[in-house]
């Protein structure tokens, strides 16, 4: 039910935004390497493998990740 | 124009042999494409008393097509020092065997029991080939492999992206599939089965291995708010079958005057053998003026009972005209323990589940840091990132905090 009421959520914002958003060349600033919304990404795999091996949580930014017995 | 649509088995082979021949005589063909891109980082990670880890990490990418991409990713992660048991400090020295059974270790009255034959290395490597499979969606396929002396992963993942809206939003969804096999040194101890306290004591084990099966979805979106901002929402969700338990931790077991028992004082941890974990996500990224920052938060919950909050702020301070730059980095996260986690057990009241894992307990954790970046060229980077991790208990369980400093080097470049 908590699933379904998040697709539902991401299908209403992903209407919601059609008027968003810029022209093609308004994308300078977007295309920059420190704009994207990963800009290092060894840095937060590096991040994750910490936080996974001392922490409960996982997930939120991507699939996968783990796979190490993490003492 | 590109007139006749190469066959995807071409593609495949393509991708196959510029990545394996790389190297020898097949270079001079890549050459002749796009150059490869280079990041490589080093990290330094040190707990106070405990755990330390280097870990080199290199990973290269090229472009084999039109925005067609090959990527492989190599870590090894080379482990010392020492690691909780699980066991309560008390107003006496205690006496563990080693997991191996064969010998003995003794912490001093008052402190953390910490197990400290751990000396580990693993090394992980994984691959990606990243492919348009139409003019607005694109497919990333990985596959990742990772060994460590007790512990063997196996995975793959495939992620479809589809542009909506002129390019201003992206809908994702992301499948993947690992299985984990482990192989305890001494077996797999039996769980909530006493802990041998003398070297060559027996314990109670059910085989030499176990697996875990791990499959993940992931749905998401991206919309451009602006020029200058952009917004992502995900939801993830894993499924865990298989041996979930940390075959090295043990908890306590007190008598009714709160001592240890006098026999069988300890005994081996035991976790439910399926997890179910779910997570939203939301990050943020805003330009002001050339400054950057990237926010984002996180809402987790699984049915072990475990839910968390984590927020995330870099903000990324730009000097003399973008060729250095600050990163201050600040991370909160707060967790509640999960259903089966205690401190300590009572003796006759021992439940099907439990473990003291501080990690399944009430806590948090605090990052500071700052990150240096230096800007050498288009794709030619070098930085330097050092930061203060701090754990602590939130609850009635009063473990010891866990501080750790973390520092990194990356240098990126072209080749």
């Amino acid at each position: 039910m908590k699933t379904m009421s998040l697709i539902l959520l991401l299908a209403l914002l992903a209407g919601g935004c059609s008027s968003m958003g810029v022209q093609p060349w308004q994308r300078g600033h977007l295309a920059k390497q420190k704009m994207q919304l990963d800009p290092y990404p060894l840095d937060a795999f590096l991040d994750d493998h910490i936080y996974f091996s001392k922490e409960s949580s996982s997930g939120g930014a991507g699939v996968g990740g783990g796979g190490c017995g993490c003492n | 124009m590109q007139l006749k649509k190469p066959k995807p088995i071409r593609r495949l082979l393509t991708a196959a042999t510029s990545t394996l021949l790389a190297g020898t005589a097949q270079q001079v063909v890549a050459a002749e494409k796009t150059p490869w891109q280079v990041d490589s980082a080093f990290l330094y990670y040190s707990e106070q008393d405990r755990v330390t880890v280097y870990e080199p990490v290199v990973a290269v990418r090229q472009e084999t097509g039109d925005d067609e991409f090959v990527g492989m990713r190599l870590v090894l992660d080379s482990m010392t020092g020492a690691s909780p048991n699980g066991a309560i400090p008390t107003d006496s020295p205690q006496t563990f065997t080693s997991p191996s059974g064969v010998s003995t270790y003794t912490t001093p009255a008052g402190e953390t029991p910490l197990d400290s034959s751990f000396h580990d290395t693993r090394a992980a490597i994984s691959a990606d080939w990243e492919m348009p499979l139409d003019e607005r969606l694109k497919a990333v396929f990985g596959g990742n492999f990772s060994r460590e002396y007790d512990y063997t992963s196996l995975g793959v993942d495939a992620t479809f992206s589809w542009d909506l809206n002129q390019r201003n939003t992206t809908l994702t969804t992301g499948l993947s599939m690992s299985q984990d096999q482990i192989n305890p040194v001494g077996g797999v101890p039996t769980g909530l089965s006493p802990v041998p306290t003398t070297a060559g004591g027996q314990k109670s084990t059910e085989g030499d291995s176990e697996t875990k099966d791990i499959s993940g979805l992931l749905l998401g979106m991206t919309q451009v708010i602006g020029p200058k901002t952009l917004l992502q929402v995900n939801y993830t969700f894993a499924d865990e079958q298989g041996y979930l338990t940390d075959p090295y931790k043990l908890l306590s077991v007190l008598d009714n005057s709160g001592q240890l028992r006098a026999s069988d004082p300890y005994v081996y941890e035991k976790r439910p053998d399926s997890r179910q974990r779910q997570a939203l996500y939301v990050k943020g990224v805003h330009q002001f003026g050339a400054d950057v920052l990237h926010a984002s938060y996180r809402y987790y919950w699984d049915d072990w009972g475990v839910t968390s909050h984590t927020y995330d702020l870099h903000y990324r301070y730009e000097l003399a005209g973008g060729r250095h730059y600050l990163q201050p980095h600040l991370r909160y996260y707060l967790q509640n323990k999960a259903d089966f986690y205690h401190y300590s057990l009572e003796d006759n009241n021992i439940p099907a589940y439990a473990s003291a894992d501080y990690r399944l307990g009430d806590m948090s954790t605090t990052t500071i840091g700052l990150k240096y970046g230096l800007v050498l060229g288009e794709s030619h980077e070098f930085g330097a990132r050092l930061e203060s991790m701090q754990q602590k208990a939130e609850g009635d369980a009063p473990f010891e905090d866990n501080t750790a400093v973390i520092f990194q080097l990356n240098y990126s470049f072209l080749f």
